[in-house]
């Protein structure tokens, strides 16, 4: 069946990937999809078309050899196959769950010109999955100790490609986090349903096997500062991938009402410490049995805490977006699966208000009807507050999914660190070198907030020149205009 | 995992802890927090540090046992382990040479208080120390307060140790009198901080609070401690968890602090009721030495 012509292969439909259906998780944390079965997952490589100039390389911020790991796939050769992805993404079964892909390697796909991708994605996480599930992740092999020590600051996305990436050249990298567990934003941002923490926890064993070590429960810039790391702890390189941690509140009157969470908090309570499983688990979230969520954002995020506030039992769970669904920036995928399970989408529609009852818990959103004018600077249209709209809607909880900022705790207390005017930490695109000899960073502190796999992209670049500092001990300097 | 060296009671309901982690009494500050999980169901509370010796790497920490995880704490003691002691987090206070320094600890905020007011004192101020409680076996730190003040008044509610009243009284009768005092250092339950706001708002005396709000990671991430002060949101965990008195929304915090009464209160039945499953989960140094051993052995035998 390996034989078939272009035309047969394009003659196969893209493979659907089963869910779970809509009624029953709705109302738990098992994860939405189930992964490809094995003969779904070889039909769904045999539409490869195996181009002689693969587009869809190009659109991997890690750069996955996707041809040829799908060849790999479509002979059978799975083991193969998965140390193929592993050359370039240490985190597959992760990135298989939540990459954007229709925006980054699918898109390049040839066959999206005129039929559907080719299903990378399903077959990223097909391929991490076989291999996890057939206890083959013990194989890689420690490289041989250059001696060199590097210290990583953040165990999310960042950090993790980053540990791998050094480790496999050698090199002792300890990675801190100030979380009692490792993962960061895999950890406590991103839900069980659709990253289950099992898997988190998996990946991080197996760079744990590789040779990484991992230090939790200390906060750098508190408990150890950069330049400790470098004077005195020995570290040759320090790598900081602390993320954007700092949540946006929209500054209205009542946001510090009981029963208004930022969405960072509301997803680290249920997904870091299990409050949906209080009081089994003692960290306790706002009971949202029979009661009225509203989440307002239109990303990601704003996903993930809306679709867990259903799960944990809300009567109505509902979007607030100042813009229309068309400007969402969330993953059409999240979307739709939000509206099969039952959340509401109420779009051109902002908050101005919260308001409480006497012991200051809320019990509603004073909202404003917008409009939208002309496109801003984000190339979105501008959303305009209709005056004399207002209304109220009855609620108990409301969850501000609007974004986060830079979180200044490193920078505070290494102040040859620059920043640029927002707080991120300036630093060369090329090398992530920042100011400071010695000291790399990369992913949202950088960027700011942005997906899970740019922030490998920037753990791996980092690796890469954190590498040939360490080897060749050469530091050039960058101008702060080249720094983005 | 933080072993917990040495624990005594200094009253009913509170206990001392000595715990072993050397990065956090090496850093810590006066007016700095840690974070506690004490094991792996447990929730993250936010506890201030009482004192930090770099030298033998500890920490000291008071605890009063009101809600579960505190009991469940103050039921542990020397060879027990904490799973997680993250800091030290937040700003340190901010010491220097005032003049005239009021202390003023209100319960077991007498042991947050502790430190700020040695260091006040080895800065060169004059420090009067006001302690209060509701009864006598409740004050804590009479003698180490002693040490550090060049006076020391205590009040308790009752009457039955020192003066009888509140610690505002003694404050307010100083200000009223015309007494010189540069700066006020007020830490204990939210209605006395309150109190001590409104008393020297009048006489405008820089007065300064520790805000014990409900917090989660400690590191400005959640934003869940969040204080209303001069009308703008702050985050105790990294602007704080000190802020000028006169400018906190007091009401705010007693109202936020008290989101999760309820499940507050399941936990604290569910655990008095039967605290084995919890006492279960603690990690003890002597069962991870064994477990030491026993891999070690195993380890040769391959």
């Amino acid at each position: 069946m390996e034989k078939l012509t272009p035309k047969e292969r394009m003659k196969i439909p893209r493979q659907k990937m089963p869910e779970q259906p809509p009624e029953a998780r709705r109302r738990n944390f098992e994860e939405v999809n189930l992964g490809l079965p094995l003969d779904v997952a070889r039909r769904e490589a045999l539409r490869c078309l195996q181009c002689a100039k693969p587009k869809c390389v190009d659109g991997c911020p890690v750069g996955v050899q996707v041809k040829e790991f799908i060849e790999l796939i479509v002979e059978g050769r799975f083991e193969e196959a998965a140390a193929k992805m592993r050359e370039d993404n240490v985190l597959p079964a992760i990135t298989g769950r939540v990459c954007p892909q229709e925006d980054q390697c699918e898109e390049q796909c040839v066959l999206a010109k005129r039929h559907d991708s080719l299903a990378i994605g399903y077959l990223e996480r097909f391929i991490a999955d076989y291999e996890r599930e057939h206890g083959l992740l013990d194989r890689y092999q420690r490289a041989t100790p250059t001696g060199k020590r590097v210290a990583i600051v953040g165990s999310g996305p960042a950090g993790l490609t980053a540990a791998g990436d050094l480790v496999q050249r050698g090199h002792d990298v300890t990675v801190f986090e100030a979380l009692h567990e490792p993962g960061g934003v895999l950890m406590y941002g991103i839900p069980e349903f659709r990253l289950p923490k099992k898997i988190v926890r998996q990946e991080v064993d197996n760079l744990r096997r590789m040779g990484v070590c991992f230090e939790v429960d200390t906060v750098v810039g508190q408990t150890v500062t950069i330049d400790e790391l470098l004077n005195e702890e020995g570290y040759g390189a320090v790598f900081i991938a602390t993320g954007a941690g700092l949540p946006k509140f929209m500054g209205i009157p009542g946001e510090h009402l009981a029963g208004v969470y930022s969405a960072n908090e509301f997803l680290t309570r249920v997904n870091l410490m299990r409050a949906d499983r209080f009081p089994e688990y003692d960290e306790p979230i706002f009971d949202c049995r029979d009661k009225d969520v509203a989440v307002i954002g239109g990303g990601n995020t704003a996903m993930d805490a809306v679709r867990t506030a259903l799960r944990l039992g809300a009567r109505r769970a509902m979007i607030l977006y100042r813009r229309t669904e068309k400007e969402m920036p969330a993953r059409i995928e999240e979307i739709h699966h939000a509206k099969e399970e039952g959340i509401e989408f109420h779009t051109l529609a902002v908050p101005v208000e919260f308001l409480g009852d006497e012991n200051g818990y809320l019990r509603a959103a004073r909202c404003i009807r917008m409009k939208l004018g002309e496109p801003d600077d984000s190339g979105r249209r501008r959303p305009i507050p209709i005056e004399g709209s207002e209304f109220d809607i009855p609620l108990q909880v409301a969850i501000v999914a609007l974004g986060t900022g830079a979180n200044p705790l490193v920078q505070l207390t290494t102040p040859d660190l620059k920043t640029n005017r927002w707080g991120y930490i300036a630093v060369d695109p090329e090398t992530m070198r920042t100011s400071k000899r010695g000291v790399f960073a990369g992913g949202d502190i950088v960027t700011g907030a942005a997906t899970v796999i740019l922030a490998m992209g920037a753990g791996r670049k980092a690796a890469a020149a954190i590498h040939e500092y360490l080897e060749t001990g050469q530091w050039a300097e960058f101008q702060m205009s080249e720094a983005r | 995992m933080f072993p917990i060296v040495a624990a005594d009671w200094l009253g009913p309901d509170v206990k001392r802890f000595c715990i072993r982690a050397p990065r956090i009494a090496r850093k810590q500050k006066p007016g700095q927090f840690v974070i506690v999980r004490i094991h792996e169901r447990g929730e993250r509370i936010p506890l201030t540090i009482a004192e930090g010796d770099a030298q033998t790497g500890t920490i000291t920490l008071i605890v009063q046992g009101v809600g579960k995880t505190t009991k469940l704490m103050n039921s542990l003691g020397a060879g027990d382990a904490i799973l997680d002691v993250v800091g030290p987090l937040g700003r340190p206070s901010e010491v220097q040479r005032y003049g005239t320094v009021v202390v003023i600890g209100g319960g077991v905020g007498t042991a947050i208080a502790y430190p700020t007011a040695r260091a006040m004192k080895e800065a060169g101020n004059r420090v009067v120390s006001i302690i209060g409680a509701r009864t006598k076996e409740l004050v804590i730190l009479e003698d180490e307060m002693q040490a550090v003040s060049d006076e020391l008044i205590v009040t308790t509610d009752d009457g039955s140790y020192g003066r009888q009243g509140l610690v505002t009284d003694p404050l307010r009768e100083r200000l009223e009198q015309g007494e010189q005092i540069d700066f006020v250092l007020a830490i204990g339950p939210i209605p006395m901080m309150a109190a001590v706001a409104e008393t020297t708002r009048p006489f405008q005396v820089r007065t300064v609070v520790s805000l014990n709000s409900i917090m989660v990671d400690g590191t400005g991430m959640c934003g869940g401690c969040r204080v209303l002060v001069g009308n703008e949101a702050k985050f105790a965990c990294v602007d704080g968890p000190e802020f000028d008195a006169h400018l906190v929304d007091f009401e705010v915090l007693a109202k936020r602090n008290a989101m999760y009464r309820p499940q507050e209160q399941e936990a604290l039945r569910r655990f008095e009721q039967n605290p084995q499953p919890d006492l279960e989960l603690v990690q003890h140094v002597c069962k991870l030495e064994e477990q030491c051993e026993r891999l070690a052995a195993t380890q040769k035998t391959e």
